[in-house]
């Protein structure tokens, strides 16, 4: 997989100092990796970190595991500071990087 | 929309969830590293009756004054009857402007969600709640 | 007058103002999820079936025009193409793709046909079913309202008797709906994923034990008539979000 998709909800504008909430969908079956008897062994391949940046510094981190729902579903909040790019980056087992990116304007 | 991905080169690598198999109570002690739990402030809204194991819907949200010198650090989410009990952890800071966190997580069978969040000022929080998993009647296995 | 006669050709064991839509049986958090893209996992291949729509010399885009242009075809699904056959959404698509855009079909249940028809689907969201059910239709119809009342399977239950008779009760933990295809192709909690109503049907042969017959065949593209018929007059819910 060299591509991800993604959807990335948050407000089109904020003033400066409110709080903004985002939402966050992506396209992944976050494969568990079953063995069992009669199974055929699936190498566990998740997304395992994803992590979020803006104005200058990484605003919001979460940690994975296989417990989490296959297209991953994540809400926080961050404050809004500066008129900028969001990047959300999700680290895949195996090494992969995905990244991509959302624009807040901040009034 | 564009979607755009780029094989970049990994960031320092944050502390991604351990894949050894600890158990519950093993991350529940690990976490709170010898501090006493206030068992006060955390809010889960989570369906007491969970539809669908495969996707049961939280949100948490912790009382904090979210300034600088005040604030949530990390939120961690254990599941006891899960394979691998730490489901999730968020990392937070002071611009998360409030301590509000939603995923969706799987739970093999009717268990106890445990919640843990730590402050900046070494405090942590706990809160638990029972969440009953009923499977459907029109499941089809696929 | 055409209308009229065709209510008293086939009536109904529930009367159009009875069925309800498939929305009012879901959960109170499903149902909100279901109208809030923002949290809603079926817009993933929604997005995904709007590039393809454009991807390509030969796209969609190319003939059709932008995919908005597709408002209100859902409503009118399935339906029996120049040459007679049946064809429902997906039966559509993969017949363009093979005889305008010259290329291979998708296949059915695959992510790109489950995208694409999910992305056509979705622009006719809220607008009313309206499928035609004269002319070459009606004979369709009949075999799948036939299959609808037929008793089948293990279990020896017609579609009629959980989804006519018990709608709005309990089956386990599931509420019995009116057994619309509104929502479809939809994103099913238990599948991880999208899927379309034949595969879903297939789960329903499943339950009563009864034969499962394959995605695309004469039987459930019959039935998907007839329940498109039967849905006439409620709301397209596709990207639906199920159990």
């Amino acid at each position: 997989m060299s591509d991800i998709i993604a959807r990335i909800t948050l407000p089109e504008a904020a003033r400066r100092g409110e709080v903004v909430t985002v939402r966050v969908i992506v396209r992944h079956p976050m494969e568990r990796g079953f063995d069992g008897p009669g199974l055929t062994p699936v190498p566990r391949q998740i997304l395992h970190t994803l992590s979020v940046t803006y104005a200058g510094e990484e605003v919001f981190r979460m940690a994975l595991s296989p417990g989490i729902t296959a297209n991953p579903y994540v809400e926080f909040t961050t404050l809004a500071v500066e008129t900028g790019e969001m990047v959300f980056e999700w680290q895949e087992d195996g090494g992969a990087v995905y990244r991509r990116t959302a624009q807040l304007v901040v009034t | 929309m564009r979607r755009r991905s780029l094989l970049a080169l990994p960031l320092a690598t944050g502390p991604a969830l351990a894949q050894t198999t600890e158990t519950y109570e093993a991350a529940e002690q690990s976490i709170l590293a010898g501090r006493m739990p206030a068992p006060t402030g955390i809010t889960i809204e989570m369906p007491t009756l969970s539809e669908n194991g495969n996707s049961v819907d939280i949100a948490i949200r912790v009382e904090s004054p979210s300034t600088r010198a005040d604030h949530v650090t990390a939120i961690h989410v254990l599941a006891e009857k899960n394979p691998i009990p730490r489901v999730a952890s968020f990392t937070l800071g002071p611009r998360s402007g409030r301590a509000e966190v939603a995923t969706r997580i799987r739970l093999a069978t009717t268990q106890t969600i445990l919640v843990l969040a730590e402050t900046s000022r070494g405090q942590v929080h706990r809160a638990a709640r029972e969440v009953i998993v009923i499977l459907g009647a029109c499941v089809d296995g696929g | 007058m055409r209308r009229w006669l065709l209510l008293a050709l086939w009536p109904l064991a529930v009367s159009a103002q009875e069925v309800r839509p498939s929305r009012e049986f879901l959960s109170p958090a499903l149902r909100a999820q279901q109208e809030d893209p923002s949290r809603h996992p079926g817009w993933l291949w929604v997005d995904e079936g709007e590039a393809i729509w454009r991807r390509g010399e030969r796209s969609c885009q190319s003939c059709h025009g932008d995919i908005s242009a597709m408002r209100g075809v859902a409503t009118r699904y399935p339906a029996v193409a120049s040459d007679g056959a049946l064809l429902n959404l997906e039966g559509r698509i993969e017949r363009c793709r093979v005889e305008n855009q010259g290329a291979a079909p998708f296949g059915y249940e695959s992510e790109a046909l489950l995208s694409l028809t999910a992305a056509v689907a979705r622009q006719s969201r809220g607008m009313a079913m309206s499928v035609p059910v004269d002319g070459a239709a009606a004979a369709f119809l009949e075999e799948g309202h036939a299959f609808y009342e037929t008793r089948q399977g293990q279990l020896n239950l017609s579609c009629g008797q959980c989804h006519d008779a018990n709608a709005g009760r309990r089956l386990r933990g599931d509420v019995i709906s009116h057994g619309l295809g509104t929502g479809y192709p939809a994103y099913r909690l238990e599948w991880n994923g999208m899927g379309s109503l034949h595969r879903r049907l297939r789960a329903c042969s499943l339950g009563v034990r009864a034969t499962q017959f394959p995605l695309g065949s004469r039987e459930y593209l019959t039935l998907e008539l007839y329940l498109a018929h039967r849905a006439r007059g409620m709301p397209v819910e596709a990207p639906g979000l199920r159990r």
